[in-house]
């Protein structure tokens, strides 16, 4: 163990460092600004699976590798709706888990924002029609922003989660 | 001449299908079919899986190194119950009632289960649907005891996790029974297969239980490839086990990363993680996807590999092989980890065996095997691997298969990628002009995924059914986590880190 922490101290952190990407660091700076503008440094994520193939999970999961750092940002999963800004939903949604779908939605406290990731949750993908589905995400619960993808990887979460700030933005000018 | 075991003894006595290819399949009569019972309650035979169409119920059953599937008519509706006698059989039997309103005669546990109520519509794969039903509460299993209290969880879980419903009865911190209710995943997947074509069908396969992508994909295309009677290119068998070890590789580090971290030891899931990334963007660069959805078909592998994407993969395998030795050394090392693995979640051997517990689950508790050297297929046939097993069967032993599992991938990857053969991964596809079955079982990360298919003479799905090895895993974890705290819950779970998906279809 001595020596992992050794080399970590003396190696420079495999988080990306931003100049290096370029996409990346577009959207990482953007990101930060309109994180910071709406919600000063923090916006908190509940993830709901309603049904997903847990593709999505993997790569959501990957958002907190050191690679990504989603952390960075101050955008963070936290453990129950009621802590939550955004609802981050992958999956077709199955009839199954219709109802905990929109419970979890009623009991976030406003104002919230629904992120629905992957291809099954805009209309449910290769599952719809389905006498076990539902439909889409939007089907069940109002979605602010679809972020396409089967399932989408990391830095396609991180542009729509982008997407969604400036959506902030753009309301907030408008007001 | 050698003894004739239960299988030979019933597959003589029913009739074999010509139109299954791969495995047999042996058409019984309730006789043969209650001989089945007795030797999977004898352990004679293990029940490696048990589905329906309308109006017959099909048995998969694995006696040492021999697949084969036994088939009962049953134009009533009704079936002598496998699982009144042998208990893994119960939760197959439950959905068979819920989709097919096929009923196992004597079954002890008659209630719902992928069948919550809400599908407007009851059996929805039998010959005519019923009209649905409003909910009823689910009845959980009775306890009985003083200062019992119940932790119903789920669900919506705390972490980033798929939805299945744990209801815990403790007693102060300890466990005294876990109920797991699943189905919520449920998306109707044999439903949708009928009628699809092998293209759509294959892509339905592939998203059964996204971690296991490949897995799915293999076992699909090679059940096809075996109804059609054809054979994939010998590069295409070779890349697909490249895909195979690579995707077992990526869920074990991830895996092994996140129990650490179920424990509070953060660093190992950070760097697990990282080894985790390193081969998804590998994946991604020279197999076009990241979880590599899609590069597996019927017929070959969809997507080759560059002259140059094999020496880069063996730069990837030696490099991950240093770092993975030291975090095996640490992981060994923290003192304050071990006591929170060693002796926690504990599965009897003799639970898995009558199990038959595929996978990390089976083998860290003594059952020693692995489809892939005991029901051979290409090119593991001409592979050298070992297959570790431990009888411990603790939180513990379920990491070190994984770790002993990770060092054999690393060093098959090197041993494919020097015996990579040449020449086209992909063969056209016949149609099959006459009704075709095809049975394939293939070894994903978590233990043996088994497909069965019967394409129609157009070449288009008539019947599909997958099954999960988390189907059989699923009822030990209830099992493992008796005895032990609450709190210890996360780490057993994701110790078996079963499919939700895989389970609920």
């Amino acid at each position: 163990m001595r020596r992992l922490i050794l080399e970590a101290l003396t190696n420079p952190p495999l988080t990306e460092a931003l100049p290096q990407d370029e996409t990346l660091a577009r959207l990482a700076t953007e990101l930060d600004q309109a994180t910071k503008a709406r919600l000063g440094r923090s916006l908190s994520i509940r993830q709901v699976d309603a049904g997903s193939c847990n593709g999505c999970e993997l790569e959501i999961h990957a958002l907190s590798n050191p690679y990504y750092d989603l952390e960075r940002f101050g955008l963070r999963f936290v453990a129950s709706p009621r802590h939550a800004d955004v609802l981050l939903v992958t999956g077709p949604v199955t009839r199954n888990m219709k109802e905990a779908l929109e419970r979890t939605y009623n009991a976030t406290p406003a104002p919230k924002w629904v992120v629905a990731a992957g291809d099954c949750a805009r209309d449910g993908g290769c599952f719809a029609g389905s006498y076990a589905v539902a439909g889409g995400v939007g089907a069940v619960i109002p979605v602010d922003l679809h972020i396409p993808g089967c399932p989408p990887s990391p830095v396609a979460m991180l542009r729509g989660l982008l997407a969604l700030m400036q959506s902030f933005d753009a309301a907030k000018a408008g007001e | 001449m050698t003894e004739k075991t239960a299988l030979d003894r019933l597959m003589a006595a029913g009739r074999t299908d010509a139109a299954q290819k791969g495995f047999p399949r042996v058409a019984v009569e309730v006789d043969g079919w209650r001989e089945m019972i007795g030797a999977l309650a004898a352990g004679e035979l293990d029940l490696l899986s048990l589905w329906g169409e309308p109006g017959t119920v099909h048995a998969a059953v694995l006696d040492g190194g021999r697949v084969a599937v036994l088939s009962l008519d049953c134009p009533d509706g009704k079936f002598p119950s496998v699982g009144a006698r042998h208990a893994p059989a119960i939760r197959f039997e439950r959905a068979l009632a819920d989709l097919y309103g096929l009923v196992a005669k004597d079954a002890k546990d008659t209630r719902p289960w992928l069948d919550h109520g809400r599908w407007e519509m009851r059996h929805p794969l039998a010959n005519a649907p019923a009209t649905g039903e409003a909910s009823a509460p689910y009845p959980f299993l009775a306890v009985d005891g003083e200062h019992l209290h119940q932790i119903p969880v789920g669900p919506v879980h705390a972490g980033i996790i798929e939805p299945g419903h744990f209801r815990f009865t403790a007693n102060g911190e300890t466990v005294a029974r876990l109920e797991v209710r699943l189905g919520y995943a449920h998306k109707g997947i044999a439903g949708l297969m009928r009628g699809q074509d092998l293209a759509g069908a294959a892509h339905l396969a592939g998203h059964v239980s996204g971690d296991s992508t490949v897995a799915y994909a293999i076992a699909f295309a090679r059940a096809a490839e075996a109804a059609l009677g054809i054979e994939a290119p010998a590069r295409a068998h070779w890349l697909r086990a490249l895909m195979a070890e690579i995707e077992r590789l990526a869920n074990h580090f991830g895996d092994i990363g996140a129990i650490c971290n179920d424990a509070s030891f953060s660093i190992m899931h950070a760097h697990c993680a990282v080894l985790r990334e390193s081969l998804l963007r590998f994946a991604d660069t020279h197999f076009g996807h990241r979880l590599m959805m899609g590069a597996v078909v019927p017929g070959g592998v969809g997507v080759d590999l560059a002259a140059d994407g094999g020496r880069q993969l063996l730069g990837l395998a030696a490099q991950i092989k240093g770092r993975f030795a030291q975090l095996t050394e640490l992981y060994d090392n923290a003192a304050s980890l071990l006591d929170r693995t060693v002796g926690t979640g504990l599965l009897k051997p003799e639970l898995a065996r009558r199990f038959a517990a595929g996978g990390f689950v089976g083998r860290a508790s003594g059952r020693d095997f692995d489809a892939r050297r005991d029901l051979p297929y290409p090119p593991y046939d001409r592979l050298g691997f070992a297959v570790p097993t431990l009888s411990e069967g603790d939180v513990n032993a379920r990491v070190w298969i994984r770790i002993r599992e990770a060092e054999a991938s690393l060093n098959l990857i090197e041993e494919i990628v020097a015996q990579l053969p040449d020449g086209n991964p992909l063969t056209a596809l016949p149609t099959p002009g006459s009704v075709a079955e095809g049975l394939a079982v293939v070894e994903g990360f978590r233990g043996e995924v088994l497909v069965w298919l019967r394409l129609g003479a157009d070449g288009r799905v008539a019947e599909c059914h997958l099954r999960d090895p988390s189907a059989l895993q699923w009822p030990l974890l209830e099992a493992a986590i008796e005895g032990n705290i609450v709190a210890d819950f996360p780490l057993c779970n994701k110790s078996f880190n079963c499919s939700y998906s895989g389970h609920d279809l």
